[in-house]
């Protein structure tokens, strides 16, 4: 099959929906939703509007969205009760003697 | 209309009759009075439906033109030195999003150490960028290449950057008789923008789209094509430009006493017209010179260089930049174009920062390489006896 090429990569918008960006990084947030208090600092603060508080078995908690997270580390720096860490993806994990 | 004008006014009075729609622009020496002669204009209400934008740096002067250019506007700017490679990141996103964005460089030296005086060390640092440049030697040259630059820029074949450059200083601040061009020549010459794809707000598009490894390549060279035809595009449009206007710059390079020559001089720029001179002397004393300005330096010209290069036992460019760990950009460039001919190859790097060019400096580096006095290779000229200290 052809590649198709636009003049000047001109595409419609919503295209990057269909482009997940999650595997560009080397690091993932995991939420400790028991931790978490859903106070959207995370929210605010993540550059790609990866992490929203969405209401989870009738608690509010920070979930992160891994297909376009790059795993920057911004909502993990920021969360005022240290409910988020930052977990090496499986792929990096290297033994080294 | 013949009038004595500055460099300025004889771009921006060309600019005004390609009808642009939108000019953003920042103030740098020695561009300035450039915008500032369009801007007298568009405050004139001269530019009939123009925007004139005064941007916070090259960097927004470049921005706003490329989302201007996006939605489908016909595009100017001028900048030079720090301002052009300020407005490097967004005019090479320009390239690749394929937006005719028509700019003049008053050629002027990179910093540090400061200058605000002529060479051609900023455009070269745009050499590999996706952007069609060419050379002007004089500001008529300048004022009758903008519509052409337009023209080949927004070419459907062709869909990218142009930058004119024109010597700082030397140029722009001349004063000289130019052929004022009238509004039906440029009307008849160039049509008004038609552009293959442009947005509105209720078409929005993204230009320049993330393309990953299994497409980025093909994107590129797509680039490269639209550069070959470029070289037929801009060919053509120089030879209609001699029909119209009886003005005929040459092609993509301009020979003079090149059949019988044994020693081929190559200029770019203002220097051309005192190499000229100087091949015109040397040729009255009975020395077979001739003369070879670079015209357009992307797309390259390298086969019109070859062809005018082929017999030549002696080659000799005049540098007015230097790739720092190699030599003269146009030497690296004009190497490439004869690879596998055996000339002996001379260049000199002249005048750089604005440094003086004194006539008998060009005809002393010409006389002594014709005579077989100088080695081969890259030599610094208008240069003095230096000592480096630490403060």
């Amino acid at each position: 099959m052809k590649v198709r090429i636009t003049l000047g990569g001109v595409s419609k918008p919503h295209s990057s929906k269909n482009m997940k960006t999650g595997d560009w990084g080397t690091e993932y947030p995991v939420v400790d939703e028991e931790t978490c208090t859903a106070c959207r600092t995370c929210e605010y603060l993540c550059p790609d509007s990866c992490i929203v508080v969405v209401e989870k078995d009738e608690k509010k908690v920070a979930v992160p969205d891994y297909d376009y997270c790059k795993g920057c580390g911004v909502c993990f720096s920021v969360c005022p009760v240290d409910a988020i860490r930052m977990e090496l993806k499986e792929v990096y994990k290297l033994e080294v003697c | 209309m013949r009038k004595v004008v500055r460099g300025f006014y004889s771009v921006a009075h060309s600019v005004k009759l390609c009808r642009p729609n939108v000019i953003a622009a920042y103030p740098i020496t020695p561009q300035t009075e450039i915008v500032e002669n369009l801007a007298s204009m568009y405050a004139n209400g001269e530019l009939g439906d123009c925007e004139y934008v005064t941007a916070e740096s090259e960097f927004g002067a470049a921005s706003i033109l490329v989302g201007a250019s996006a939605a489908g506007a016909r595009t100017f700017t001028a900048t030079c030195s720090q301002g052009l490679i300020l407005m490097s990141e967004v005019l090479i996103n320009a390239a690749g999003m394929r937006l005719p964005i028509v700019l003049v460089n008053t050629n002027r030296a990179l910093s540090a150490p400061l200058s605000i005086w002529n060479d051609h060390q900023d455009s070269m640092t745009l050499r590999d960028a996706g952007i069609m440049q060419i050379h002007v030697e004089s500001n008529q040259e300048a004022h009758d290449m903008i519509p052409v630059a337009f023209k080949v820029a927004e070419n459907q074949r062709v869909m990218l950057p142009f930058i004119i450059n024109m010597d700082g200083y030397k140029l722009t601040h001349a004063y000289e008789p130019i052929e004022l061009l009238e509004q039906e020549t440029v009307d008849e010459f160039l049509p008004p923008y038609d552009p293959p794809i442009y947005m509105t707000t209720k078409n929005p598009l993204t230009f320049g789209c993330y393309a990953p490894p299994h497409c980025y390549a093909e994107f590129r060279v797509v680039m490269q094509n639209a550069m070959d035809r470029a070289r037929n595009e801009l060919e053509k449009a120089y030879g209609e430009w001699a029909e119209i206007t009886g003005r005929n710059w040459g092609g993509h390079i301009a020979t003079e006493n090149v059949d019988d020559a044994e020693l081929i001089a190559i200029t770019m720029g203002s220097l051309t017209g005192m190499v000229r001179d100087v091949i015109s002397e040397l040729r009255n004393q009975g020395k077979k010179v001739g003369l070879l300005k670079i015209r357009s330096l992307r797309p390259f010209p390298a086969k019109e260089i070859r062809n005018a290069l082929k017999d030549v036992e002696k080659i000799l460019v005049f540098e007015r930049a230097v790739s720092f760990g190699h030599e003269g950009p146009v030497g690296i460039e004009v190497k490439s174009a004869c690879f596998g001919l055996t000339p002996e190859f001379y260049s000199f790097a002249v005048g750089l920062g604005g440094r003086d060019i004194p006539r008998e400096e060009i005809l002393k580096i010409i006389g002594d390489v014709y005579d077989g006095k100088v080695e081969q290779g890259f030599h610094f000229r208008t240069v003095k006896p230096f000592e480096e200290v630490i403060v």
